[in-house]
């Protein structure tokens, strides 16, 4: 008896065969008052500036859930190369895989061509990487570095565009940052003026906007030198709490002590060596 | 059990999108190609200055309309065959062969894609030429326009459009079309890129907003 099994067609890239069903699921369990977890958006302020003597990344590190802080503290900048490092808003594990891709890929490049790696080369990964997945990865960046030809700043966006430009901003608290640096940016700012203007653009995003708080994470990289300020800036210290809910040992008043001993032996006793070599 | 919609995800529809006015015209010897440089995600302007004039050999340029990510891919594709197909050919590329790579690839995901490209250059043998793109067809023309602003100043060009004008006429009437288009439209403005190409070589200028014509503006 022979059974005729016919070869499936396998479609190739993302398969959306399952949106329907958990659209469907979701509508049932809303009607039991449970809601499907959220994906983690890191809801964002994040920034860079090119100055005289390379560039200088900013960042606020509040993750997201919906409506609930996940992280008081995360990392939004992150490593690509010694002289390349990138900030990520969007959804956080898109950003932080992403990264680490071409972080990898551009490690491999830079071995087989011998030279530090170029931001240009770093830019033309991402936004091949991002168009190819047509948007569906939420990975919106802000890359900077400085390699032989120069400092170098770009944006790079979900659906795979990326503006090279000399101040950029990103994320939900994009606009109140772009209008600090609408304001105060200058050509060929010394790094002490660059780097308070990045953390004045942050704080901006971090007070006027829900998604984005907690500290101010700096990274100021020039040529052969890379400055990694986590944090720069406490920008909203933890409140100390100006009284002491503890009782001092005695205030109950003990009426009577009663100890009872628990007599436990040893059953059995069995040794497994685990094997680390 | 009622059809559910697909959720979309939210930064998914915050596609960037360069509405956007571009224009290239021929001339007596040559092309110009002038665009706006405002580059919109929803209602905001991400960037302000962008130079969508994008350069794909040294005498052939393109100017990008319609999704900002799918217009700058399509352009730096172009940009790769076109380097490979004129070492293949040991000479400068016409601006056909320009215009039907850009026009393949339109074509071929036409329902993928939504960018618009208008090619224009200078070869040796047809010299200056403008070539249209849109949605995957592939036609001359002595002038083209395209983008959101392009609706607000096609009678002007209808009008105002003479053949073989001097250069620096046709210059006047570029700067003079982006100029009108970008006081209506709201998807245009920043400052204006012109791009002249003729036998002599390529020239890039940029006219601020300040230093741009009135119009009863007042």
């Amino acid at each position: 008896m022979a059974t005729v099994s016919v070869c499936q067609y396998q479609p190739s890239g993302f398969s959306f065969e399952n949106c329907k069903r958990n659209a469907l699921l979701e509508a049932d369990c809303a009607k039991f008052g449970f809601n499907a977890p959220a994906a983690r958006k890191t809801g964002t302020t994040i920034c860079g500036i090119v100055f005289k003597d390379g560039v200088v990344l900013g960042a606020d590190t509040r993750a997201t859930e919906g409506m609930v802080v996940a992280d008081k503290n995360c990392s939004k900048i992150h490593y690509i190369s010694p002289n390349i490092y990138c900030c990520g808003a969007g959804t956080a594990a898109d950003t932080e895989m992403t990264t680490q891709i071409i972080s990898s890929n551009l490690e491999l490049h830079s071995l087989t061509t011998s030279r530090l790696p170029r931001v240009a080369t770093a830019n033309r990964m991402l936004k091949q990487m991002l168009f190819r997945y047509q948007g569906y990865i939420g990975a919106a960046l802000v890359l900077g570095g400085v390699d032989c030809t120069g400092p170098h700043l770009y944006s790079i966006y979900p659906h795979g565009s990326t503006d090279k430009l000399p101040y950029v901003t990103m994320g939900s608290g994009s606009l109140a940052a772009m209008a600090v640096f609408e304001d105060r940016f200058k050509p060929d700012m010394e790094e002490e003026e660059a780097k308070s203007l990045v953390r004045d653009a942050i704080a901006a995003g971090i007070f006027n906007d829900l998604g984005s708080g907690s500290n101010i994470d700096l990274c100021v990289i020039t040529k052969g030198k890379v400055d990694y300020l986590r944090p720069h800036d406490v920008a909203n210290n933890k409140g100390v709490r100006t009284g002491s809910y503890r009782y001092k040992r005695g205030t109950t008043g003990v009426l009577t002590k009663t100890v009872i001993p628990l007599n436990m032996e040893v059953v059995e006793e069995s040794i497994h060596t685990m094997d680390t070599s | 059990m009622s059809e559910e919609l697909l959720a979309e995800p939210g930064w998914l529809s915050e596609e960037v999108k360069t509405g956007t006015t571009i224009i290239a015209v021929t001339f007596d010897g040559g092309v110009v190609l002038g665009s706006d440089s405002r580059v919109s995600a929803g209602e905001s302007v991400v960037n302000r200055v962008m130079n969508k004039l994008s350069p794909l050999h040294d005498k052939i340029y393109c100017a990008l309309s319609g999704s900002a990510a799918d217009a700058q891919t399509i352009a730096e594709i172009v940009n790769y065959q076109l380097d490979v197909h004129s070492i293949e050919v040991e000479d400068d590329p016409l601006v056909c062969s320009a215009a039907t790579l850009v026009k393949n690839i339109s074509y071929k995901y036409k329902e993928e894609l939504s960018a618009h490209l208008i090619v224009a250059g200078w070869d040796r043998k047809e010299g200056g030429q403008v070539y249209a793109t849109l949605s995957g067809l592939l036609t001359k023309q002595p002038f083209a326009i395209g983008g959101s602003g392009s609706f607000y100043i096609n009678g002007f060009v209808d009008a105002e459009f003479r053949k073989n004008m001097t250069k620096k006429e046709t210059q006047e009437f570029v700067v003079n079309a982006l100029a009108l288009a970008m006081g209506r439209d709201g998807s245009s403005g920043g400052v204006a890129y012109v791009v002249t190409i003729d036998k002599d070589g390529t020239e890039e200028k940029c006219i601020l907003g300040n230093e741009l014509p009135k119009f009863f503006d007042q």
